[in-house]
Protein backbone atom coordinates (compact mmCIF):
# COMPACT_ATOMS: atom_id res chain seq x y z
CA UNK A 1 0.00 0.00 0.00
CA UNK A 2 1.17 3.52 -0.32
CA UNK A 3 0.15 6.70 -1.03
CA UNK A 4 -3.60 7.77 -0.39
CA UNK A 5 -5.94 7.85 -3.66
CA UNK A 6 -9.20 9.17 -1.70
CA UNK A 7 -8.66 11.67 1.23
CA UNK A 8 -11.28 13.48 3.01
CA UNK A 9 -11.21 16.42 5.72
CA UNK A 10 -13.59 17.49 7.97
CA UNK A 11 -16.42 16.21 5.38
CA UNK A 12 -19.90 17.54 6.78
CA UNK A 13 -23.51 17.43 5.47
CA UNK A 14 -26.41 18.93 7.28
CA UNK A 15 -29.92 18.73 5.94
CA UNK A 16 -31.21 21.84 7.95
CA UNK A 17 -31.31 20.57 11.61
CA UNK A 18 -30.57 17.63 10.88
CA UNK A 19 -26.64 16.27 10.83
CA UNK A 20 -26.58 13.24 8.43
CA UNK A 21 -22.23 13.42 8.24
CA UNK A 22 -20.32 15.39 10.62
CA UNK A 23 -17.01 16.58 9.90
CA UNK A 24 -15.58 13.20 9.26
CA UNK A 25 -11.82 12.53 8.05
CA UNK A 26 -10.15 9.78 6.28
CA UNK A 27 -8.12 8.17 3.56
CA UNK A 28 -7.85 5.86 1.45
CA UNK A 29 -4.84 4.46 0.12
CA UNK A 30 -4.01 2.58 -3.26
CA UNK A 31 -5.21 -1.10 -3.21
CA UNK A 32 -6.58 -0.65 0.51
CA UNK A 33 -9.77 -2.37 1.28
CA UNK A 34 -11.52 0.37 3.98
CA UNK A 35 -14.83 -0.48 5.83
CA UNK A 36 -17.28 1.86 6.64
CA UNK A 37 -19.12 0.42 9.53
CA UNK A 38 -22.34 1.64 11.32
CA UNK A 39 -25.94 1.15 12.28
CA UNK A 40 -28.54 2.30 10.17
CA UNK A 41 -28.57 6.25 9.58
CA UNK A 42 -24.76 6.34 10.92
CA UNK A 43 -24.32 8.16 8.06
CA UNK A 44 -22.67 5.60 5.34
CA UNK A 45 -24.41 6.15 2.04
CA UNK A 46 -24.26 9.92 2.88
CA UNK A 47 -20.73 9.62 2.71
CA UNK A 48 -20.68 7.50 -0.42
CA UNK A 49 -22.97 9.81 -2.39
CA UNK A 50 -21.28 12.57 -1.78
CA UNK A 51 -17.96 11.08 -2.17
CA UNK A 52 -19.88 10.52 -5.99
CA UNK A 53 -21.01 13.97 -6.27
CA UNK A 54 -24.35 13.16 -5.96
CA UNK A 55 -24.90 15.24 -2.83
CA UNK A 56 -22.87 18.21 -2.45
CA UNK A 57 -21.37 18.41 1.27
CA UNK A 58 -22.27 21.20 3.79
CA UNK A 59 -18.68 21.79 4.44
CA UNK A 60 -15.25 19.85 3.90
CA UNK A 61 -13.10 18.60 1.05
CA UNK A 62 -12.79 15.22 -1.04
CA UNK A 63 -9.43 14.90 -3.12
CA UNK A 64 -9.54 11.64 -5.50
CA UNK A 65 -5.92 10.95 -7.47
CA UNK A 66 -5.29 14.61 -6.37
CA UNK A 67 -7.58 16.28 -7.13
CA UNK A 68 -10.57 18.27 -6.09
CA UNK A 69 -14.24 16.56 -6.47
CA UNK A 70 -15.66 20.00 -6.68
CA UNK A 71 -13.50 20.86 -9.08
CA UNK A 72 -12.37 17.80 -11.29
CA UNK A 73 -15.61 16.02 -11.53
CA UNK A 74 -15.36 14.62 -14.43
CA UNK A 75 -11.86 13.52 -14.24
CA UNK A 76 -12.13 11.64 -10.94
CA UNK A 77 -15.66 10.21 -11.73
CA UNK A 78 -14.43 8.71 -15.20
CA UNK A 79 -11.94 6.59 -12.55
CA UNK A 80 -14.10 6.10 -9.82
CA UNK A 81 -17.66 3.50 -10.14
CA UNK A 82 -19.66 1.66 -7.58
CA UNK A 83 -22.63 -0.58 -6.63
CA UNK A 84 -25.19 -0.68 -3.95
CA UNK A 85 -28.16 -2.47 -3.07
CA UNK A 86 -30.22 0.38 -3.72
CA UNK A 87 -29.77 0.91 -7.16
CA UNK A 88 -30.97 -0.72 -10.39
CA UNK A 89 -30.51 -0.89 -14.03
CA UNK A 90 -32.91 -0.01 -16.58
CA UNK A 91 -35.09 -3.17 -16.43
CA UNK A 92 -36.31 -3.56 -19.69
CA UNK A 93 -32.98 -3.60 -21.15
CA UNK A 94 -30.72 -7.09 -21.13
CA UNK A 95 -27.87 -7.76 -19.22
CA UNK A 96 -25.65 -7.39 -21.99
CA UNK A 97 -27.71 -3.93 -23.39
CA UNK A 98 -27.11 -2.18 -19.95
CA UNK A 99 -23.21 -3.41 -19.72
CA UNK A 100 -22.85 -2.06 -23.10
CA UNK A 101 -24.75 0.89 -22.13
CA UNK A 102 -21.92 1.68 -19.11
CA UNK A 103 -19.10 1.14 -21.52
CA UNK A 104 -19.71 3.24 -23.99
CA UNK A 105 -20.92 6.08 -21.23
CA UNK A 106 -17.24 5.36 -19.60
CA UNK A 107 -15.86 5.74 -23.17
CA UNK A 108 -13.68 2.38 -22.74
CA UNK A 109 -12.99 1.02 -25.87
CA UNK A 110 -13.19 -2.78 -27.26
CA UNK A 111 -16.44 -3.62 -25.86
CA UNK A 112 -17.52 -6.52 -26.40
CA UNK A 113 -14.09 -7.93 -25.23
CA UNK A 114 -14.47 -6.13 -21.72
CA UNK A 115 -18.27 -7.37 -21.09
CA UNK A 116 -17.42 -11.10 -22.28
CA UNK A 117 -14.16 -11.05 -19.66
CA UNK A 118 -16.39 -9.75 -16.86
CA UNK A 119 -19.74 -11.69 -17.59
CA UNK A 120 -17.14 -14.44 -17.62
CA UNK A 121 -15.80 -13.41 -13.92
CA UNK A 122 -18.92 -12.57 -12.39
CA UNK A 123 -20.27 -16.55 -13.86
CA UNK A 124 -23.80 -14.58 -15.57
CA UNK A 125 -23.34 -16.67 -18.92
CA UNK A 126 -26.45 -17.67 -18.81
CA UNK A 127 -28.26 -14.88 -18.06
CA UNK A 128 -26.41 -12.50 -20.32
CA UNK A 129 -29.19 -12.12 -22.90
CA UNK A 130 -32.25 -12.35 -20.23
CA UNK A 131 -34.10 -8.88 -19.85
CA UNK A 132 -33.12 -6.80 -16.44
CA UNK A 133 -36.77 -7.21 -14.74
CA UNK A 134 -36.57 -10.63 -15.22
CA UNK A 135 -33.04 -11.27 -13.06
CA UNK A 136 -33.38 -12.51 -9.56
CA UNK A 137 -32.21 -10.18 -7.04
CA UNK A 138 -29.40 -12.04 -6.50
CA UNK A 139 -28.48 -11.70 -10.60
CA UNK A 140 -29.23 -8.35 -9.83
CA UNK A 141 -26.71 -7.89 -7.47
CA UNK A 142 -24.03 -9.62 -10.10
CA UNK A 143 -25.00 -7.15 -12.73
CA UNK A 144 -24.65 -3.73 -10.77
CA UNK A 145 -21.32 -5.30 -9.52
CA UNK A 146 -20.84 -6.23 -13.40
CA UNK A 147 -21.63 -2.32 -13.96
CA UNK A 148 -18.91 -1.19 -11.13
CA UNK A 149 -15.89 -3.28 -12.34
CA UNK A 150 -16.79 -3.40 -15.98
CA UNK A 151 -14.97 0.04 -16.45
CA UNK A 152 -11.55 -0.51 -14.99
CA UNK A 153 -11.74 1.68 -12.19
CA UNK A 154 -8.62 2.89 -9.68
CA UNK A 155 -11.67 3.80 -6.76
CA UNK A 156 -14.72 1.10 -6.33
CA UNK A 157 -17.52 2.21 -4.08
CA UNK A 158 -19.66 -0.71 -2.86
CA UNK A 159 -22.64 -0.55 -0.75
CA UNK A 160 -23.68 -3.87 1.25
CA UNK A 161 -22.47 -5.49 -2.43
CA UNK A 162 -23.37 -9.35 -1.37
CA UNK A 163 -26.58 -8.01 0.72
CA UNK A 164 -28.92 -10.38 -1.67
CA UNK A 165 -26.06 -13.13 -3.33
CA UNK A 166 -25.71 -16.55 -1.53
CA UNK A 167 -22.72 -17.53 0.05
CA UNK A 168 -21.57 -19.29 -2.79
CA UNK A 169 -21.91 -16.09 -4.99
CA UNK A 170 -20.99 -13.77 -2.02
CA UNK A 171 -17.64 -16.10 -1.69
CA UNK A 172 -17.01 -15.67 -5.12
CA UNK A 173 -17.65 -12.06 -5.60
CA UNK A 174 -15.45 -10.98 -2.35
CA UNK A 175 -12.79 -13.75 -4.23
CA UNK A 176 -13.07 -11.24 -7.40
CA UNK A 177 -12.32 -8.25 -5.29
CA UNK A 178 -9.48 -9.33 -3.70
CA UNK A 179 -8.43 -10.53 -6.61
CA UNK A 180 -9.18 -6.93 -8.90
CA UNK A 181 -7.70 -5.45 -5.66
CA UNK A 182 -4.56 -7.42 -6.18
CA UNK A 183 -4.21 -6.83 -9.68
CA UNK A 184 -4.67 -3.92 -10.27
CA UNK A 185 -4.14 -1.95 -6.97
CA UNK A 186 -8.01 -0.97 -6.62
CA UNK A 187 -8.53 1.06 -4.03
CA UNK A 188 -12.25 0.16 -2.16
CA UNK A 189 -14.19 1.38 0.20
CA UNK A 190 -16.74 -1.35 1.60
CA UNK A 191 -19.97 -1.10 3.77
CA UNK A 192 -22.07 -4.20 5.19
CA UNK A 193 -23.89 -5.59 7.94
CA UNK A 194 -22.24 -8.56 7.58
CA UNK A 195 -19.02 -8.46 10.34
CA UNK A 196 -17.62 -11.56 9.75
CA UNK A 197 -16.82 -10.11 5.82
CA UNK A 198 -15.81 -7.04 7.18
CA UNK A 199 -13.31 -8.38 8.90
CA UNK A 200 -12.66 -10.66 6.02
CA UNK A 201 -12.37 -8.18 3.19
CA UNK A 202 -11.22 -4.87 5.15
CA UNK A 203 -7.40 -3.88 5.38
CA UNK A 204 -9.00 -1.34 8.06
CA UNK A 205 -12.60 -0.26 9.83
CA UNK A 206 -14.20 3.21 10.02
CA UNK A 207 -17.28 2.84 12.70
CA UNK A 208 -19.63 5.79 12.17
CA UNK A 209 -22.03 6.59 14.31
CA UNK A 210 -24.31 9.71 14.34
CA UNK A 211 -22.44 10.95 11.68
CA UNK A 212 -19.29 10.56 13.43
CA UNK A 213 -16.27 8.72 13.71
CA UNK A 214 -16.16 7.05 16.88
CA UNK A 215 -13.37 4.07 15.95
CA UNK A 216 -11.08 3.10 13.08
CA UNK A 217 -7.99 0.65 12.93
CA UNK A 218 -7.91 -2.73 11.96
CA UNK A 219 -10.70 -4.82 12.77
CA UNK A 220 -8.21 -6.48 16.15
CA UNK A 221 -7.19 -3.36 16.81
CA UNK A 222 -11.40 -1.99 17.44
CA UNK A 223 -12.19 -5.30 19.22
CA UNK A 224 -9.26 -5.12 21.28
CA UNK A 225 -10.12 -1.35 22.05
CA UNK A 226 -13.78 -1.90 23.27
CA UNK A 227 -12.80 -5.07 24.99
CA UNK A 228 -15.29 -7.67 23.07
CA UNK A 229 -15.30 -10.81 21.62
CA UNK A 230 -15.78 -9.48 18.15
CA UNK A 231 -16.52 -6.81 15.73
CA UNK A 232 -20.28 -8.16 15.84
CA UNK A 233 -20.18 -7.13 19.68
CA UNK A 234 -18.47 -4.36 19.52
CA UNK A 235 -21.26 -3.41 16.16
CA UNK A 236 -24.28 -4.09 18.94
CA UNK A 237 -22.07 -2.03 21.89
CA UNK A 238 -21.96 0.93 19.81
CA UNK A 239 -25.46 0.93 18.22
CA UNK A 240 -26.96 0.43 21.41
CA UNK A 241 -25.44 3.55 22.75
CA UNK A 242 -27.20 6.41 23.41
CA UNK B 1 -19.38 17.30 -23.75
CA UNK B 2 -17.68 14.16 -25.01
CA UNK B 3 -20.00 12.41 -27.77
CA UNK B 4 -19.20 9.18 -26.72
CA UNK B 5 -21.54 9.60 -23.39
CA UNK B 6 -24.41 10.83 -25.81
CA UNK B 7 -24.34 8.42 -28.04
CA UNK B 8 -24.69 6.01 -24.80
CA UNK B 9 -27.65 7.35 -23.46
CA UNK B 10 -29.44 8.14 -26.67
CA UNK B 11 -28.57 3.81 -28.09
CA UNK B 12 -29.66 3.19 -23.81
CA UNK B 13 -33.23 5.01 -25.23
CA UNK B 14 -33.27 3.49 -28.69
CA UNK B 15 -32.99 -0.25 -27.06
CA UNK B 16 -36.39 0.49 -24.64
CA UNK B 17 -38.01 0.99 -27.82
CA UNK B 18 -36.90 -1.77 -29.66
CA UNK B 19 -38.84 -4.36 -27.29
CA UNK B 20 -41.58 -2.11 -25.84
CA UNK B 21 -45.16 -2.33 -27.32
CA UNK B 22 -46.30 0.86 -24.79
CA UNK B 23 -43.72 3.39 -25.89
CA UNK B 24 -44.23 1.98 -29.62
CA UNK B 25 -47.75 3.16 -28.80
CA UNK B 26 -46.62 6.47 -27.69
CA UNK B 27 -45.20 7.17 -31.11
CA UNK B 28 -47.88 5.22 -33.66
CA UNK B 29 -50.74 5.00 -31.42
CA UNK B 30 -51.80 8.27 -30.19
CA UNK B 31 -50.92 10.43 -32.50
CA UNK B 32 -52.77 8.60 -35.08
CA UNK B 33 -55.93 8.39 -33.04
CA UNK B 34 -55.36 12.23 -32.72
CA UNK B 35 -55.59 12.79 -36.55
CA UNK B 36 -58.37 10.24 -36.81
CA UNK B 37 -60.09 12.30 -34.46
CA UNK B 38 -58.98 15.92 -35.78
CA UNK B 39 -60.07 14.91 -39.30
CA UNK B 40 -63.71 13.55 -38.89
CA UNK B 41 -64.34 17.38 -37.13
CA UNK B 42 -62.59 18.80 -40.17
CA UNK B 43 -64.57 16.79 -42.85
CA UNK B 44 -67.98 17.97 -40.46
CA UNK B 45 -66.73 22.01 -40.76
CA UNK B 46 -65.84 21.28 -44.50
CA UNK B 47 -69.53 21.71 -44.49
CA UNK B 48 -68.95 25.15 -43.74
CA UNK B 49 -66.43 25.51 -46.33
CA UNK B 50 -68.35 28.93 -47.04
CA UNK B 51 -67.83 30.59 -43.57
CA UNK B 52 -64.59 28.96 -42.61
CA UNK B 53 -62.59 29.02 -45.77
CA UNK B 54 -59.35 26.67 -45.93
CA UNK B 55 -60.99 24.52 -42.85
CA UNK B 56 -59.24 21.73 -43.86
CA UNK B 57 -54.93 23.17 -43.83
CA UNK B 58 -55.67 25.01 -40.76
CA UNK B 59 -56.70 22.12 -38.56
CA UNK B 60 -54.69 19.29 -39.73
CA UNK B 61 -51.97 21.23 -40.87
CA UNK B 62 -52.40 23.00 -37.23
CA UNK B 63 -52.47 19.69 -35.42
CA UNK B 64 -49.32 17.77 -37.05
CA UNK B 65 -47.36 20.84 -35.94
CA UNK B 66 -48.78 21.31 -32.38
CA UNK B 67 -47.95 16.85 -32.64
CA UNK B 68 -44.72 18.53 -33.34
CA UNK B 69 -44.66 20.20 -30.16
CA UNK B 70 -45.42 18.12 -27.72
CA UNK B 71 -43.52 15.06 -28.96
CA UNK B 72 -40.88 17.31 -28.64
CA UNK B 73 -41.45 18.19 -24.83
CA UNK B 74 -42.21 15.17 -24.69
CA UNK B 75 -39.10 13.30 -25.78
CA UNK B 76 -36.87 14.98 -23.46
CA UNK B 77 -39.26 14.74 -20.36
CA UNK B 78 -40.27 10.98 -20.62
CA UNK B 79 -36.50 10.46 -21.57
CA UNK B 80 -35.92 11.72 -17.81
CA UNK B 81 -38.85 9.93 -16.30
CA UNK B 82 -37.35 6.65 -17.73
CA UNK B 83 -34.30 7.01 -15.76
CA UNK B 84 -36.32 7.56 -12.33
CA UNK B 85 -38.95 4.70 -13.69
CA UNK B 86 -35.38 2.53 -14.07
CA UNK B 87 -33.85 4.14 -10.91
CA UNK B 88 -31.21 4.90 -12.98
CA UNK B 89 -30.24 8.27 -11.91
CA UNK B 90 -27.63 7.62 -9.67
CA UNK B 91 -26.13 5.59 -12.66
CA UNK B 92 -26.05 8.57 -14.58
CA UNK B 93 -25.21 11.37 -12.16
CA UNK B 94 -22.60 9.66 -10.37
CA UNK B 95 -20.40 8.58 -13.81
CA UNK B 96 -18.94 11.30 -15.44
CA UNK B 97 -21.58 12.27 -17.43
CA UNK B 98 -22.39 16.15 -17.50
CA UNK B 99 -25.90 17.71 -17.03
CA UNK B 100 -25.25 19.51 -20.46
CA UNK B 101 -25.07 16.05 -21.68
CA UNK B 102 -27.71 14.63 -20.46
CA UNK B 103 -30.08 17.01 -21.95
CA UNK B 104 -28.04 17.15 -25.67
CA UNK B 105 -29.07 13.06 -25.48
CA UNK B 106 -32.78 14.09 -24.11
CA UNK B 107 -32.59 16.15 -27.43
CA UNK B 108 -31.88 14.02 -29.71
CA UNK B 109 -34.36 11.89 -28.59
CA UNK B 110 -36.94 14.30 -29.28
CA UNK B 111 -35.74 15.04 -32.48
CA UNK B 112 -36.09 10.96 -33.11
CA UNK B 113 -39.59 11.14 -31.98
CA UNK B 114 -40.68 14.13 -33.50
CA UNK B 115 -39.39 12.77 -36.82
CA UNK B 116 -41.02 9.38 -36.24
CA UNK B 117 -44.81 10.87 -35.24
CA UNK B 118 -44.45 13.69 -38.40
CA UNK B 119 -44.21 11.01 -40.72
CA UNK B 120 -46.50 9.07 -39.60
CA UNK B 121 -49.20 11.84 -39.30
CA UNK B 122 -48.07 13.28 -42.55
CA UNK B 123 -48.48 9.88 -44.31
CA UNK B 124 -51.95 9.12 -42.49
CA UNK B 125 -53.37 12.65 -43.35
CA UNK B 126 -52.47 12.18 -46.72
CA UNK B 127 -53.94 8.75 -47.15
CA UNK B 128 -56.96 9.31 -45.00
CA UNK B 129 -58.02 12.89 -45.76
CA UNK B 130 -56.06 13.89 -49.13
CA UNK B 131 -54.33 16.31 -47.35
CA UNK B 132 -50.60 17.44 -47.74
CA UNK B 133 -49.06 18.94 -45.13
CA UNK B 134 -46.00 19.80 -47.54
CA UNK B 135 -48.30 22.47 -48.98
CA UNK B 136 -47.11 24.79 -46.82
CA UNK B 137 -44.51 24.81 -48.60
CA UNK B 138 -40.16 25.54 -47.81
CA UNK B 139 -41.93 27.47 -44.71
CA UNK B 140 -42.33 24.11 -43.07
CA UNK B 141 -38.80 23.35 -42.31
CA UNK B 142 -38.33 26.96 -40.11
CA UNK B 143 -41.83 26.87 -38.08
CA UNK B 144 -41.04 22.91 -37.24
CA UNK B 145 -37.38 23.87 -35.94
CA UNK B 146 -38.62 26.31 -34.10
CA UNK B 147 -41.34 23.82 -32.38
CA UNK B 148 -38.81 21.39 -32.10
CA UNK B 149 -37.15 24.43 -29.87
CA UNK B 150 -40.11 25.22 -28.05
CA UNK B 151 -40.94 21.58 -27.30
CA UNK B 152 -37.46 21.51 -25.56
CA UNK B 153 -37.70 24.70 -23.81
CA UNK B 154 -40.90 23.29 -22.01
CA UNK B 155 -39.20 20.24 -21.86
CA UNK B 156 -36.39 21.12 -19.92
CA UNK B 157 -38.66 23.14 -17.74
CA UNK B 158 -40.69 20.20 -16.91
CA UNK B 159 -37.93 17.93 -16.13
CA UNK B 160 -36.61 20.63 -13.58
CA UNK B 161 -39.89 20.56 -12.07
CA UNK B 162 -39.87 16.39 -11.35
CA UNK B 163 -36.39 16.50 -10.52
CA UNK B 164 -36.66 19.34 -8.03
CA UNK B 165 -40.52 18.38 -6.51
CA UNK B 166 -39.65 14.47 -7.25
CA UNK B 167 -42.39 11.83 -8.67
CA UNK B 168 -45.52 13.72 -7.71
CA UNK B 169 -44.76 16.58 -10.32
CA UNK B 170 -44.81 13.65 -12.58
CA UNK B 171 -48.38 14.53 -13.77
CA UNK B 172 -46.32 17.29 -15.21
CA UNK B 173 -44.87 15.42 -17.78
CA UNK B 174 -48.19 15.18 -19.93
CA UNK B 175 -50.22 18.27 -18.83
CA UNK B 176 -47.71 21.17 -18.73
CA UNK B 177 -47.29 21.39 -22.97
CA UNK B 178 -51.46 21.75 -22.14
CA UNK B 179 -51.16 25.14 -20.18
CA UNK B 180 -49.42 26.81 -23.51
CA UNK B 181 -51.56 25.43 -26.26
CA UNK B 182 -54.44 28.56 -25.48
CA UNK B 183 -51.46 30.75 -25.80
CA UNK B 184 -49.97 28.95 -28.91
CA UNK B 185 -53.14 29.62 -30.31
CA UNK B 186 -52.62 26.49 -32.33
CA UNK B 187 -56.47 26.30 -34.19
CA UNK B 188 -57.45 29.95 -34.18
CA UNK B 189 -55.98 33.40 -34.65
CA UNK B 190 -54.63 35.23 -31.62
CA UNK B 191 -57.33 38.13 -31.94
CA UNK B 192 -59.73 36.00 -30.32
CA UNK B 193 -57.96 36.26 -27.12
CA UNK B 194 -58.45 38.59 -24.62
CA UNK B 195 -56.20 42.09 -25.13
CA UNK B 196 -54.41 41.00 -21.84
CA UNK B 197 -53.75 37.30 -22.88
CA UNK B 198 -52.82 38.35 -26.41
CA UNK B 199 -50.13 39.67 -24.67
CA UNK B 200 -49.08 37.01 -23.26
CA UNK B 201 -49.31 34.78 -26.25
CA UNK B 202 -46.82 36.92 -28.26
CA UNK B 203 -44.55 36.26 -26.30
CA UNK B 204 -44.98 32.85 -26.78
CA UNK B 205 -42.72 31.76 -29.60
CA UNK B 206 -44.83 28.77 -30.71
CA UNK B 207 -47.70 31.73 -31.28
CA UNK B 208 -45.46 33.02 -33.72
CA UNK B 209 -45.23 30.17 -35.35
CA UNK B 210 -48.83 29.50 -35.46
CA UNK B 211 -49.26 32.63 -36.91
CA UNK B 212 -47.23 32.83 -39.42
CA UNK B 213 -48.56 28.97 -40.88
CA UNK B 214 -52.17 31.25 -41.20
CA UNK B 215 -50.12 33.54 -42.85
CA UNK B 216 -48.46 31.09 -45.24
CA UNK B 217 -51.91 29.21 -45.89
CA UNK B 218 -54.03 32.47 -46.83
CA UNK B 219 -51.23 33.67 -49.06
CA UNK B 220 -51.80 37.29 -47.50
CA UNK B 221 -48.11 37.94 -46.41
CA UNK B 222 -44.48 36.53 -45.81
CA UNK B 223 -44.18 35.87 -41.76
CA UNK B 224 -40.73 37.13 -41.47
CA UNK B 225 -41.26 39.12 -38.61
CA UNK B 226 -43.10 36.29 -36.92
CA UNK B 227 -40.22 34.19 -37.65
CA UNK B 228 -38.16 36.50 -36.46
CA UNK B 229 -39.62 36.55 -33.33
CA UNK B 230 -39.91 33.16 -32.92
CA UNK B 231 -36.12 32.27 -32.73
CA UNK B 232 -35.61 35.28 -30.71
CA UNK B 233 -37.68 34.01 -28.17
CA UNK B 234 -37.01 30.09 -28.36
CA UNK B 235 -33.11 30.86 -28.06
CA UNK B 236 -33.98 33.56 -25.22
CA UNK B 237 -36.15 31.00 -23.44
CA UNK B 238 -34.07 27.89 -23.88
CA UNK B 239 -30.74 29.61 -22.67
CA UNK B 240 -32.73 30.23 -19.32
CA UNK B 241 -34.39 27.10 -18.98
CA UNK B 242 -30.87 25.34 -19.67
CA UNK B 243 -29.49 28.01 -17.00
CA UNK B 244 -31.92 26.85 -14.78
CA UNK B 245 -31.77 22.79 -14.89
CA UNK B 246 -28.02 22.96 -14.37
CA UNK B 247 -29.07 25.44 -11.23
CA UNK B 248 -31.83 23.04 -10.61
CA UNK B 249 -29.47 20.02 -10.51
CA UNK B 250 -27.24 21.41 -7.80
CA UNK B 251 -30.15 22.62 -5.86
CA UNK B 252 -31.05 18.87 -5.98
CA UNK B 253 -27.75 17.78 -5.08
CA UNK B 254 -27.46 20.33 -2.54
CA UNK B 255 -30.58 19.17 -0.46
CA UNK B 256 -29.88 15.08 -1.30
CA UNK B 257 -33.39 14.95 -3.81
CA UNK B 258 -31.14 13.60 -6.64
CA UNK B 259 -30.88 10.60 -4.65
CA UNK B 260 -34.44 10.48 -3.43
CA UNK B 261 -36.15 11.45 -6.66
CA UNK B 262 -37.75 8.00 -7.55
CA UNK B 263 -39.24 7.03 -4.13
Amino acid sequence: MSHPIVEVQGLTKRFGEFTAVDGISFEIRQGEILGLLGPNGAGKTTTIQMLLSLITPTAGSIRMFGLDLATHRETILSQVNFSSTYISMPYSLTVEENLWFVAKLYGLTDIPRRIDEVVKKLEMEEFRSKVTRKLSSGQMTRLTLAKAILTEPKVLFLDEPTASLDPDIAHKTRSLLKEVRRSAGLSVLYTSHNMREMEDMSDRIIFLQRGKIVAQGTAQEIVKRFGQADLEEVFLKLAREK
Amino acid sequence: MKLHRIVALITRHLFLYRRSLPRLMEIFYWPFLDLVVWGFITVYLMRFQGQLPGVVTFFLGALILWDVLFRAQQGITISFLEEIWARNLMNLFASPLKPSEFLAATMAMSVFKVMAVSIIMAVAALTFYSYNVFMIGLWLIPFVLNLIIAGWTIGVLTTSLIMRFGQEAEVLAWGMVFLFQPISCVFYPIEVLPKWLQAIAWANPAAHVFEGMRIVLNQSAVPLVHLAWAIGLNLLFLTFMVTWFHHTVNVCKEKGLLVRVGE
